[in-house]
């Protein structure tokens, strides 16, 4: 390697790794529940979605997707909690990978909050 | 791609407490899990909080975990990266609130730190080269050689007011501009490194260097572009072994990406960086020694001037900036010199790291704006003096610096304060004393400290330190007279004035300083033959109070040297010619009818 240019694609690249390290409390924190019930009917691949989705989009500075035990919404698993600073908590249930991505494009980068999905 | 990544201290501290074993059962417990491909385990340099280590931290929530054992990693894994439910047992107590976990940055020992020099150190990985670049690594490199002058690089660092971190606090920039222009047509200069750093409990270098190694080696760069040169040394200790494997690696990471090495950036400037392991003598720590040291020879310093400037390592003008001073000098490329001129005081700016050791609660490394004051330090960052005793005084600078009595708590850390109130900034070690030290004790200490490590090149060194550590073992027996002060005090101010280096010229502030501020304890173990603070063995005298004693003999069963003797039930006696002062009875006693003056 030589040029500028490449320089800052590496640092590109590493954006997500080195955001995922910082604790930002202004960032809109999206948990997924992963209790027994939440992993039994895949929040696994959902948070995993989420997670890819955030960092395709490089929205990772101002959103972190993390994991929390069961909240006690089993029937409705997996659920997921969006938290923006200052903005009522949304709670998503009955989610897909593909439902995550939605969510991630129409509610964390678009600002809408996707109904259909609530509980 | 990671969803998570779980940080696991490898400084020297959190390893030799078994870090490296952890991180091994943590990969096989996630790739168990089958978590392997969504977390990711990184070993990163040191964290500061050398105290509660193993340290792990669990990102993106931020879950510091401290004190973690081997038999702790199932659960953590099991419960917080399958489940996420967080091991509250397992988690920094100062970050646990009513209202859940709090951020780690509000917590008392990290919300006064300024973290410059240290900014990557717990962050990333010190031997991945991607993460040093995702964090902004060598863009300072880059700026400098595209966008910058020398002379403009130069006059950076001296508006920055960035001064020497490892001790004698001379203007970075000024040093950088002397090596520029003092020899016009020099046909090689260089570019060093001194991280060759032996002040008892001092290990800031040591965690730069195990922590962000590239920083080093991206601010060589920039200041041989400054000077003129395109070789550079880092002189490190071998006793360093992390240190050294990092830089290695480190060094072979920024020759593939051409960040070292021909025509870097496509600039047409060429910078190679080799590694000296010093053998561990302390006086290599002395500029003119180091480069008498990396030159093949035996590591004697040389008079000064010539100054290395004109006549450093192999004759020619070289500079030689210490690990913390250089750690500084991207930033400043990158965010100007305002903005670093903008922390500290007046003539000390930006953030001094101090490695926090002796009577404190939380041992470790901290990074603070210059200007903190001492109090601020020790009893908000460090936590305080264990076990509800008192502070008697710190001692900064090592070897060469001096202490701080109490009186002096609320003054604020510069280069300057310590200097006037007789310590100095020195490389940033701060041993904290409480009243169980003894201030003769800790002079004596170092001083035999010096006495090991003089290079004997110089008489004033090499005899003045032996004959002035006599005088105090003489004092901390009891054989002392007020004569012996006075004698003391010449022989300093003596070996300070004729001392060839640093090490003998700096040698006797120690005893200086404590004569200084605790004359009267001095005095105490000259005229009354006693040691106030329990320490020196030769002048203390255990008794039992007859009235307490219930005559258990469980003292007696334990003194080694039997010499408490008495009847069950009766009071019994030490026979001071026998007593070794050992303390065991004391500790012994449940009655407390032993105590020692």
């Amino acid at each position: 390697m030589k040029s500028l240019e490449e320089l800052k694609a590496i640092k590109e690249k590493m954006k997500s790794t080195i955001d995922l390290r910082h604790e930002d409390p202004s960032a809109t924190k999206v948990i997924v529940n992963m209790g027994t019930c939440g992993i039994a009917s895949g929040a696994r691949e959902v948070l995993n979605a989420f997670a890819e989705a955030v960092a395709e989009n490089g929205i990772t500075k101002s959103v972190m997707v993390s994991q929390s035990g069961c909240s006690g919404h089993c029937e409705n698993e997996p659920v997921a909690e969006v938290t923006a600073p200052g903005k009522e908590k949304v709670i998503y249930g009955n989610l897909t990978p593909e439902k995550a991505k939605e969510i991630v494009e129409k509610h964390l980068i678009g600002g809408t909050v996707v109904e259909e999905y609530k509980i | 791609m990671y969803r998570s990544h779980v940080l696991v201290c490898g400084g020297t501290g959190c390893t030799s407490s078994g870090s490296q074993q952890i991180i091994d059962v943590l990969k096989k417990e996630i790739k168990a899990a089958g978590l392997e491909n969504e977390i990711e385990v990184v070993k990163t340099g040191c964290f500061g909080l050398c105290a509660l280590g193993p340290i792990m931290i669990v990102y993106p929530e931020g879950t510091f975990y401290s004190m973690v054992q081997e038999k702790d990693i199932p659960e953590i894994v099991s419960e917080h990266l399958v489940k996420g439910r967080i091991v509250s047992r397992l988690v920094y107590d100062e970050t646990v609130t009513e209202n859940g976990i709090k951020s780690l940055q509000d917590t008392a020992f990290y919300s006064k730190q300024h973290r410059v020099a240290l900014r990557n150190c717990g962050v990333i990985s010190p031997e991945n080269i991607e993460e040093y670049i995702g964090t902004g690594g060598y863009e300072a490199l880059g700026k400098v050689l595209t966008e910058m002058t020398p002379e403009e690089v130069i006059q950076t660092i001296l508006d920055s007011g960035l001064r020497g971190r490892g001790g004698g606090g001379f203007p970075t920039g000024m040093k950088w501009k002397l090596a520029r222009n003092i020899v016009p047509d020099a046909d090689q200069k260089y570019v060093c490194c001194n991280a060759d750093e032996g002040d008892p409990g001092a290990f800031m270098d040591r965690s730069v260097l195990e922590g962000d190694p590239h920083v080093v080696l991206e601010a060589m760069a920039i200041a041989g572009y400054a000077i003129g040169a395109n070789q550079g040394y880092i002189y490190v200790r071998a006793e360093y072994p992390i240190a050294v494997k990092r830089l290695e690696i480190a060094i072979n990471q920024a020759r593939e990406y051409g960040m070292l090495g021909k025509d870097i950036f496509g600039t047409g400037f060429d910078f190679d960086i080799g590694l000296r392991l010093g053998a561990g003598a302390f006086v290599c720590g002395e500029e003119t020694a180091l480069m008498t040291s990396i030159e093949g020879n035996r590591g004697e310093p040389r008079p000064r001037p010539p100054f290395p400037a004109e006549k450093g390592l192999f004759q020619k003008p070289t500079i030689l900036n210490n690990v913390e001073t250089y750690a500084n000098i991207p930033q400043i490329i990158l965010k100007g010199a305002d903005w670093f001129a903008s922390m500290g005081t007046e003539k000390s700016k930006g953030t001094k790291v101090f490695a926090l050791g002796g009577k404190i609660k939380n041992t470790g490394l901290v990074e603070i704006p210059m200007g903190t004051t001492l109090r601020t330090v020790i009893e908000e960052i460090g936590g305080g003096i264990p076990n509800g005793k008192k502070f008697k005084a710190a001692q900064t600078g090592g070897p060469s610096g001096g202490c701080i009595p109490a009186e002096h708590y609320d003054i604020p850390i510069d280069y300057d304060n310590l200097i006037s109130i007789g310590s100095m900034m020195g490389s940033g070690g701060l041993i904290v004393m409480d009243e169980d030290n003894c201030m003769v004790d800790i002079a004596k200490f170092f001083l035999a400290f010096t006495v090991d490590e003089s290079c004997g090149k110089c008489t004033p060194c090499r005899i003045g330190t032996k004959r002035l550590y006599e005088m105090l073992d003489k004092i901390t027996k009891g054989q002392g007279t007020l004569e012996d002060l006075d004698k003391i005090e010449e022989l300093c101010y003596y070996i300070k004035n004729n001392s060839l280096c640093g090490l003998g010229q700096t040698a006797p502030n120690p005893v200086l300083s404590t004569l200084r501020y605790f004359r009267d304890e001095y005095v105490a173990h000259v005229v009354d033959k006693t040691c106030p603070a329990g320490v020196c063995k030769d002048l203390l005298k255990y008794n039992i109070d007859p009235d307490k004693c219930r005559g258990c003999t469980l003292c007696a069963r334990k003194c080694p040297a039997s010499a408490i003797s008495g009847t069950v039930k009766q009071p019994h006696v030490i026979d001071q010619d026998k007593c070794v002062k050992c303390g065991a009875c004391m500790e012994t006693c449940k009655f407390g009818a032993i105590s020692k003056n």
